[in-house]
């Protein structure tokens, strides 16, 4: 733990120098692990945040991810079968972590996805789950927020924009 | 051999011996473990460190099979850094993913003895094409209970193994053809055949008249591996060696070193180095096969087992063999042919050119090389001295070339670098003696630590060796690593031979007692590696591909749980409904699709073991609740940051209670927000 504290500390030098929000939070920082070994859940969290924003600089985020899908052609109504394939591989590789509510099992629920993202970012999240989370500044939030790295399922990019077509059709059907 | 090593002990008890080169046949002891240093610089080359460092992130240039002699595994090592890279279980039960101790791999080691879960590997041998290793299955022997087993490269797996019948001691075994036509398996140990797939129950002192030996002839599909006993020939009951087969004008011919050619059954040490020759038997394996093929071969009773591993359901499966086909020499002119060689030989090597023959005599002063094309002289000019079991004895000096002179005490094994050079073990005095094969004289030595046993040069077997580098395998580790114990792990060392003088650049610990080894470019194997098994291709009967499809379900008293595994979650986690005695068969699917995430299973008190499940494949443990209560269960490989969280409960009720079967994971509720949430 105090190897954690330390490193806490050592993570927050960089931030110190660059005015007084971080200050602010850096002597806030301090505060916490002064306290040593006791307040191990605070430094954790902290950690967590300071790692995903320190440091490096601002990525230019267009809301389409990381990975091979550069532009989706959506249509206007739902191409119903492909939903339907969509809804089989669903079933068989993402079930297990996903729910089509808003309720949260391993990852996060999945309705309103297609109204939250942009096709593009969530078939890339679909191909490409580590460099996402690694990459992607919503797929790292994601990361922090549910702790668990996403499976990467091994899903081509025909039955990635299958599964994106599903859950258009979830998302359509309030 | 044992006693010569304890006189050697008793004259240099620190056991650091080192033989006195010049004086050929002094033993110098180094004394002091503090000046034992001086062995290691004068060894080792002043850029050894650079010579086999492979940068974190960066891949070695080979890959080595070392067997693991008395653990009945193979382990990988990348070389040049001496980084081990798997261990292969193969004649074992394997703790750490529960090989023949899960349900599908058990039938793998099955025999007509029973189930024998331990045996003593001896020697890999990578599949061949065109004479080359082609990077697609490792042979390896199993020595005790006579079996011959087929890795598949591409999983690192074992996949099929084979009982070999009528052979006690596998040892000389399993040398592949140039072209996998063939994987032959000789018998160590004659043993008084019944002809009916058993021994005798005779006096031992019939040996003379009553033993016999083997050689097997194992068919190998050419496509997918599969391997099938063709035929046997039945050969004198001496105690077979080692083997090795020919290549380019020798490529038809396959060699056994024999000993106990004095047909001893008692204190062989003594009686079987009576005689001032053994033999080195040749046998022509193609026209052994033509003679099976047109009728010669006869056919008795037999009781072996074959286990295959299917590769959809990576379920092992049992089969049990009733008859064998057998030749016998003195029907098949032609066919086979002894050689005079030195007393008690171990290895026979045979050079790239396939012209050469090298037979290293454990106890004779001298290594001789024979030569094919004299060979073949000879049996045409019928230059025989005698015959042995209807097997004609060809004359020593008819066929061979000449002798390498004192190289050394206790030649053990011989590989060659492709530039004519061979090199060779000496047990005793523990050094490697690198000679020509133009002229046979002696061009360098180079103490190794302590008494070599084979010695591999990648490709060292084959018509081009990769010249690069030769591992020597050591039988005594004393003093080159930390104590561990009486028990150390043995040496292994790596020397770079690419000069005119050798280098020892490398000292590194290998897994039990390895016998031999054989390497491999590395990109001849890494492109086909597996990393997970397709989902889609499962066809375990038991798998279940999507968690809606998991399910309970009792018949009798054996209780079948088909679930799930995924980061970071089984389907289901709370089980109940088991009852006291009831067999519970968990059949685990891993739903992943990724890249070196297994999923481990483990519940609280199984006798049996746990298990591991590689991603996309399905495993089952079998587990006897003895008592009521509730026993959890876990995943035992780290998965993801919530892999602790990766468990489940079974409640296990009295026999008899009225607890219906349910199960079920997680219920829809509201998750409160993540304490690591970032805004």
């Amino acid at each position: 733990m105090k190897n954690q504290a330390e490193k806490v500390k050592k993570m927050i030098m960089k931030p110190l120098q660059f005015g007084a929000v971080a200050l602010l939070c850096g002597a806030m920082l301090v505060g916490c692990s002064s306290g040593d070994t006791e307040n191990t859940a605070a430094d954790e969290q902290e950690e967590v945040g300071l790692a995903s924003q320190a440091a490096e600089a601002p990525v230019e985020d267009d809301g389409k991810g990381v990975g091979p899908v550069k532009t989706v052609e959506v249509g206007e109504g739902i191409d119903e079968a492909l939903a339907a394939e969509g809804k089989t591989i669903f079933e068989g590789k993402c079930s297990a972590c996903h729910q089509l509510t808003d309720q949260k099992i391993v990852g996060p629920g999945l309705a309103g996805v297609t109204e939250r993202r942009k096709p593009e970012w969530i078939m890339n999240m679909i191909i490409n789950p580590e460099v996402m989370t690694k990459e992607d500044p919503t797929a790292k939030k994601l990361l922090g927020e549910h702790l668990t790295q996403m499976t990467n399922q091994n899903i081509t990019e025909e039955d990635a924009r299958a599964l994106l077509e599903f859950l258009r059709q979830n998302d359509t059907k309030g | 051999m044992e006693t010569l090593i304890n006189k050697l002990k008793k004259a240099a008890p620190r056991a650091t011996l080192l033989m006195a080169l010049a004086a050929g046949s002094t033993l110098q002891s180094c004394g002091d473990p503090d000046t034992k240093g001086n062995a290691k610089d004068d060894a080792v080359a002043s850029n050894a460190a650079e010579a086999v460092y492979v940068a974190p992130g960066e891949h070695d240039e080979l890959y080595s099979f070392l067997s693991g002699g008395f653990n009945g595994q193979v382990s990988v090592y990348g070389l040049p850094s001496g980084r081990l890279l798997k261990i292969i279980p193969v004649f074992t039960q394997f703790a750490e993913n529960g090989y023949g101790y899960n349900e599908e791999s058990k039938a793998m080691l099955q025999t007509s003895h029973g189930f024998v879960p331990w045996d003593d590997l001896h020697h890999p041998k990578l599949s061949r094409t065109d004479g080359m290793a082609d990077g697609r299955w490792l042979f390896v022997n199993g020595n005790n209970t006579p079996r011959v087993a087929r890795v598949d490269l591409k999983t690192f797996e074992t996949v099929e193994i084979m009982e070999i019948p009528n052979s006690a001691g596998n040892h000389c075994s399993p040398y592949p053809t140039n072209n996998n036509e063939y994987v032959l398996a000789g018998t160590r140990f004659s043993v008084p055949l019944d002809m009916k797939g058993g021994t005798q129950d005779v006096s031992l002192s019939d040996y003379k008249d009553k033993f016999r030996g083997s050689i097997s002839f194992i068919k190998v599909d050419p496509e997918h591996g599969d391997m099938e006993l063709d035929f046997q020939i039945l050969v004198p009951g001496f105690d077979y060696d080692l083997a090795n087969g020919g290549k380019g004008p020798s490529n038809d011919w396959v060699f056994f070193t024999t000993y106990n050619t004095e047909k001893s059954a008692t204190l062989k040490e003594l009686g079987a180095s009576q005689n001032d020759r053994d033999y080195l038997a040749a046998i022509n394996w193609k026209l052994a096969a033509k003679y099976a093929a047109e009728g010669k071969a006869k056919e008795m009773p037999a009781n072996y087992y074959h286990n295959k591993m299917d590769h959809g359901s990576h379920t092992a499966k049992s089969t049990v063999k009733k008859t064998v086909r057998y030749l016998l020499p003195e029907d098949c002119p032609g066919m086979m042919y002894l050689l005079p060689a030195p007393k008690s030989p171990h290895g026979i090597d045979v050079d790239p050119t396939g012209e050469y023959m090298v037979v290293n005599g454990k106890l004779a002063s001298s290594l001789p090389v024979f030569s094919f094309s004299k060979m073949q002289k000879a049996i045409e000019d019928k230059d025989f001295d005698g015959e042995v079991n209807g097997i004609p004895v060809l004359k020593y000096e008819s066929v061979l070339k000449g002798e390498v002179k004192e190289p050394g005490l206790g030649p053990l094994h011989t590989e060659f670098d492709g530039k004519g050079n061979a090199y060779s073990t000496m047990f005793v005095s523990s050094e490697v003696v690198k000679w020509s094969l133009e002229d046979l004289q002696v061009k360098d030595r180079m103490p190794v630590y302590y008494s070599p046993g084979h010695l591999m040069i990648p490709g060292g077997d084959t018509r081009e060796p990769y010249g690069k580098y030769m591992v020597v395998m050591n039988k005594i580790t004393k003093d080159r690593f930390l104590p561990t114990g009486p028990e150390l792990m043995h040496s292994a060392q790596l020397i770079d031979i690419s000069g005119e003088k050798m280098k020892m650049i490398l000292d590194f610990p290998t897994v039990a007692e390895p016998h031999y080894a054989q390497a491999i470019k590395a990109d001849l194997v890494a492109p086909n590696s597996v990393k997970f098994f397709k989902l889609d291709e499962n066809t375990h009967p038991e798998a279940v591909k999507n968690e809606k499809d998991v399910s309970m379900t009792r018949n009798g008293r054996t209780v079948k749980v088909n679930m799930t595994s995924i980061r970071s979650h089984f389907t289901p986690d709370n089980i109940e409904g088991v009852q006291v005695g009831d067999t519970v068969l968990f059949h685990v699917t891993n739903l992943e699709q990724d890249w070196d995430v297994p999923h481990g299973f483990a519940v609280m008190g199984a006798n049996n073991a746990e298990t591991l499940i590689m991603p996309g494949a399905t495993q089952t443990l079998r587990w006897v609740p003895k008592q009521a209560g509730i026993f959890p269960f876990y995943c035992t490989d780290f998965c993801s940051a919530l892999h602790q969280e990766m468990q489940g409960y079974v409640r296990v009720s009295p026999r008899g209670s009225n607890v219906p079967i349910t199960f079920s994971t997680g219920e829809k509720k509201p998750v409160p927000p993540a304490s690591a949430s970032v805004n």
